[in-house]
């Protein structure tokens, strides 16, 4: 696409000309995005498209492999995270990812929230519970695990360890919280309470979610893209996106005409 | 309907709520075909028979109402689905008011023949005015089925002819009353009758905006004629 699609909100992080290669397979292709700050941001498009590849470039998850590498830049606040000197722990504590399936620490509740804390705050007893006891509230799960907070973290239900993961993340407060299709391991009824959060948590964090579920990004974001093949299709408001996409691909992926 | 959902059930549901609005617009139009022929004919037999097939006109929007609620339910329609959907809902609901003014003419051609007086009065002018709204609610239907958005525009262009007629008409029926006032109380009768007649343009250039909805994704009513032209350009 020419032009850079632009929101009228305040940019959190401005995608340039973004390429990536897995080895020789280009993945991505010149990709301009702007995600707006304090809004949710869906990825839609079908398997392989791109959706979760660009998802994890926004806080470097794939420097842990050799063989991939992402050209262009990536502006966080400004800065192109891409090129920054900056220790990626730290970017990862400020651009905060929750993964397609729970991945509970095999530790205590408790322990699963504070684990990430400590690593970047030094926080005393109190504070730890309170910060423990927040996150779990803003995850909505304070209620169902407050008598159990030294139980094993995997004896949660499904969902339960989804929210768990998703405190974890908000935990050591970060400023872009990355979901990757959070919801595709859990029940109707778990997926509407994390869904809720979601629309909660964009009050204080930029939220980033791919999806397969396209009433999902319907239902819980503001801003919707639609990718294929390693290109950004379009990109505009959900409200717009799913009642007058201005592309003909966008329709037919949306209305189930794709294929 | 063009190109093909890949759950084909979604498409024959489609299809279906689809063909169901034709044959609603068709008993329609037959209902308004039927007044017409009761009004130039002063056919008492005919009018009966509007009045009668009145129910079934009702009953259709309630069946397609439930065929939109189910697919609503259970597919969750998006873009031009879910405006294709949303016009079928308004465009039945504007034919089932298309058929309760051929029920009207039908009901007043009666009251008219039952006066005693019906030649003595201009009901040509109103026969060419009612043919002009049956053809429209006709060029509707038939531009819905096609979705064809520039036959959409003439309609909305046509309407306006019908309405010149109307006010041509009334400025008549004032002149006879005027004239001879044992003419008022048939001559109230036929006002009614142009008003629905009129009624039946207005309805079909209501359904003419909806397709212009479904194709373009924009909501023309109350729009001006240029800026409905610029969106369908």
């Amino acid at each position: 696409m020419s032009a850079l699609p632009t929101t009228a909100e305040k940019t959190k992080i401005a995608v340039k000309d973004l390429n990536f290669f897995y080895g020789k397979f280009h993945a991505l292709k010149g990709i301009n995005l702007e995600i707006p700050e304090n809004k949710v941001t869906a990825f839609i498009g079908p398997s392989g498209c791109g959706k979760s590849t660009l998802l994890r470039v926004f806080n470097r998850m794939f420097e842990l492999y050799p063989e991939q590498r992402a050209e262009g830049q990536v502006l966080l606040d400004g800065d192109n995270l891409l090129t920054s000197k900056e220790d990626v722990a730290l970017l990862r504590a400020k651009v905060g990812m929750v993964f397609q399936k729970p991945t509970p620490f095999p530790m205590s509740i408790f322990d699963n929230i504070a684990f990430g804390v400590k690593l970047f705050e030094k926080l005393n007893a109190t504070d730890m519970e309170e910060r423990v006891e927040w996150a779990l509230r803003k995850s909505a799960l304070w209620t169902e695990v407050k008598d159990k907070l030294h139980q094993s973290g995997s004896s949660l239900s499904g969902g339960q360890q989804q929210r768990l993961c998703i405190a974890r993340g908000i935990a050591i407060k970060p400023e872009v919280l990355l979901l990757d299709e959070p919801c595709s391991a859990l029940d109707p009824i778990s997926t509407a309470k994390v869904e809720e959060l979601i629309v909660e948590l964009k009050e204080d964090y930029t939220v980033v979610i791919v999806t397969h579920n396209m009433q999902q990004a319907a239902r819980c974001s503001d801003y919707t893209a639609y990718m294929y093949l390693g290109d950004l299709m379009e990109f505009g408001s959900t409200e717009q996106m799913f009642f007058k996409p201005r592309r003909k691909e966008t329709e037919d992926y949306i209305t189930g005409r794709f294929g | 309907m063009p190109d093909k959902h890949l759950s084909t059930q979604f498409d024959s549901e489609l299809t279906s709520v689809s063909s169901q609005v034709m044959e609603m617009g068709g008993l329609v139009e037959s209902q308004i075909r039927q007044a017409i022929y009761a009004l130039s004919q002063f056919n008492m037999e005919a009018s009966e028979q509007v009045s009668a097939n009145e129910a079934r006109v009702n009953a259709m929007e309630i069946e397609i109402d439930h065929a939109l609620s189910s697919i609503i339910a259970r597919r969750q329609p998006t873009a031009r689905d879910l405006r294709l959907l949303i016009a079928i809902s308004k465009t039945t609901a504007n034919l089932e008011r298309v058929g309760d003014e051929a029920e009207k003419i039908a009901r007043m051609v009666r009251s008219i023949i039952q006066s005693g007086a019906p030649r003595s009065l201009p009901s040509l002018e109103l026969r060419v005015a009612a043919d002009l709204a049956s053809g429209l609610l006709n060029k509707a239907l038939d531009a819905f089925a096609r979705l064809d958005v520039n036959a959409a525009v003439a309609i909305l262009k046509e309407d306006d002819l019908i309405d010149r007629e109307f006010d041509g008409f009334v400025r008549k029926l004032v002149t006879y009353m005027m004239e001879d006032p044992r003419t008022i109380s048939p001559s109230l009768d036929l006002l009614f009758l142009a008003k629905a007649i009129e009624r039946i343009g207005d309805h079909s250039k209501n359904i003419a905006e909806f397709i212009i909805y479904v194709v373009k994704g924009e909501d023309v009513r109350h729009a001006t004629m240029e800026k409905i032209e610029s969106v369908v350009k």
